[in-house]
């Protein structure tokens, strides 16, 4: 893992669910609803006029500030992990109970009370969200 | 049971209960008597959701008197309703798995009319916001606004993590509400809810000025208000049990605002072809009514209509012979189901209902247009 002289790059938070991941940041500063707002099948966003319209969450580390809507959206999380769309690890400002519970079922590597907006789409981020840390590598 | 000694459903479970309980700050857990599931329908849990609950099912059972929201399909007469095959088999897998893990599969958003009744004071794990509004303020338990997946949790540990509603500090009056408009029927109470719901944000209402109100009336109340508004825990001076100092701030709701709630959910040109009651589901008292009114009479032909309940309280319908009434009227007693989870869509044009929260989902996942009115006039217009 990156330490040192690069503080800049890396961030403490909290686990939510334990797990490592590396991998392409995918960010929004948009709360995300997935039920409703994102394609099970495709792992595709759909909500209309989100930032991510278009955008799919697949094998990405996505980076939102919290979640919203349907506590259906739990089991969206489940839906994109069983068919191989999932995120490869969810990063939070606020996480709340329907991405906990969908990361806990699903078993994607979370972490909050990270500042979302550090984090550029296409940056490459290692997490290890057993201990709560994201770092920029790239 | 984090260690997986009681299964691997416990465990997870358990994952559930801990990871809110810290993210909301909860110093302990504590243990519930009464679970309600929501998430039940195949229409909204689709395959995965099936899965999920399959896999718990392999080794989860639950600890804790556990009941389940409404299904997508009445499930013994779901063919003439119009249900097909497949959307019955796939329903049926999803209750099998809840029958597996010991839930009492009978499906109904009314857990507290067919036997899942707390008493005040009583800490509980509810999914399903109007039940959750009506344990908190007219029953006066303890639950938060729970996930199908959370409730599922807590019923196959017993536990949940203490924090928001289960504390006395989280359920105080915050804003006064003073009722001047006219609150009669179920219809007017679901369109107070809509009003204080959509006002009111995340402050907790005291409610002052409706004189009286049966236990139907409340329950269209709160179906309402947490629809519209979020709402779990409302105080109503007189009417509801929970202790509270009353909030120095007033609101009033005027005459007006209930009309224009009313305006909001009439669609000028409704063609009304459908009409539902029991959102929430109807209760024995309502079902003797609506019978009383059908006696003799027929449904026009060009109309369905769907009088939705648990299937408890139907078996009482049959018993009393409402059930003939109804049906020898050309009218449906659906139970198990409700018009906001069974797969209507394309199916129906216009909803008349009495229920605000049934118009919400029939005009946000049906795309149908919407009349409320009272239950007289509801059977009225089906008969016409």
């Amino acid at each position: 893992m990156h330490q040192g002289g690069d503080c800049m790059s890396k961030f403490e938070g909290r686990k939510i669910y334990k797990g490592r991941a590396e991998g392409e940041a995918l960010v929004t500063s948009e709360d995300i609803s997935f039920y409703g707002g994102c394609e099970p099948d495709t792992g595709v966003i759909v909500e209309k006029g989100h930032e991510l319209e278009g955008k799919s969450v697949a094998g990405k580390i996505l980076v939102f500030p919290s979640g919203k809507g349907s506590t259906v959206g739990s089991y969206v999380l489940f839906a994109l992990k069983k068919a191989g769309l999932a995120p490869l690890a969810i990063i939070n400002k606020e996480t709340d109970p329907v991405v906990a519970v969908g990361s806990i079922i699903s078993e994607i590597p979370t972490i909050d009370h990270i500042d979302v907006s550090k984090i550029k789409t296409g940056q490459k981020l290692v997490v290890d969200a057993g201990l709560g840390v994201v770092s920029i590598v790239e | 049971m984090l260690d997986g000694k009681h299964g691997k459903a416990a465990r997870k479970a358990m994952e559930i209960i801990t990871a809110l309980g810290e993210i909301y700050g909860a110093k302990r857990l504590i243990p519930v008597s009464s679970v309600q599931i929501a998430g039940v329908s195949y229409h909204n849990l689709g395959e995965a959701g099936l899965e999920y609950l399959s896999d718990m099912a392999e080794d989860g059972q639950t600890r804790v008197l556990t009941t389940l929201n409404p299904a997508g399909m009445d499930l013994t007469e779901w063919k003439k309703h119009g249900i097909s095959e497949n959307f019955a088999r796939n329903q049926e897998r999803v209750v099998d798995a809840f029958l597996k893990m010991g839930v009492i599969a009978t499906c109904t958003c009314t857990p507290y009319l067919i036997g899942n009744l707390p008493h005040y004071g009583e800490h509980i794990a509810w999914a399903e916001s109007s039940a959750v509004c009506f344990a908190n303020s007219v029953i006066g338990a303890l639950t938060n606004r729970e996930g199908g997946p959370s409730a599922l949790a807590s019923a196959l540990t017993g536990r949940t993590a203490e924090y928001g509603f289960h504390l006395q500090e989280n359920r105080i009056a915050q804003v006064r509400y003073n009722v001047e408009a006219m609150i009669e029927n179920t219809d007017d109470f679901g369109l107070l809810g809509q009003v204080i719901g959509t006002r009111t944000k995340k402050a907790i209402p005291y409610i002052t000025g409706v004189a009286n109100a049966t236990s139907e009336q409340l329950k269209s109340f709160c179906a309402s208000v947490a629809t519209y508004g979020g709402v779990a825990l409302f105080h109503m001076e007189a009417l509801t049990p929970n202790r509270t100092p009353v909030p120095d701030k007033t609101e009033v709701i005027t005459q007006d605002e209930l009309d224009a709630a009313r305006g909001q959910l009439d669609d000028a040109d409704a063609e009304i072809d459908f009409i539902s009651l029991g959102c929430p589901h109807a209760s024995i008292k309502e079902i003797a009514g609506i019978a009383k009114m059908l006696e003799g009479k027929k449904v026009a032909k060009e109309k369905t209509v769907w009088i939705t309940t648990a299937k408890p309280t139907k078996d009482l319908a049959v018993k009393m012979g409402y059930y003939d009434t109804i049906e020898k009227a050309g009218a449906f007693l659906v139970s198990d189901a409700c018009c906001a989870v069974a797969p209507l869509k394309g199916r129906f044009k216009g909803l008349l209902t009495d229920s605000a929260k049934a118009c919400f989902y029939a005009r946000g996942k049906n795309s149908f247009k919407t009349k409320i009115r009272t239950i007289e006039e509801c059977i009225k217009e089906a008969i016409a």
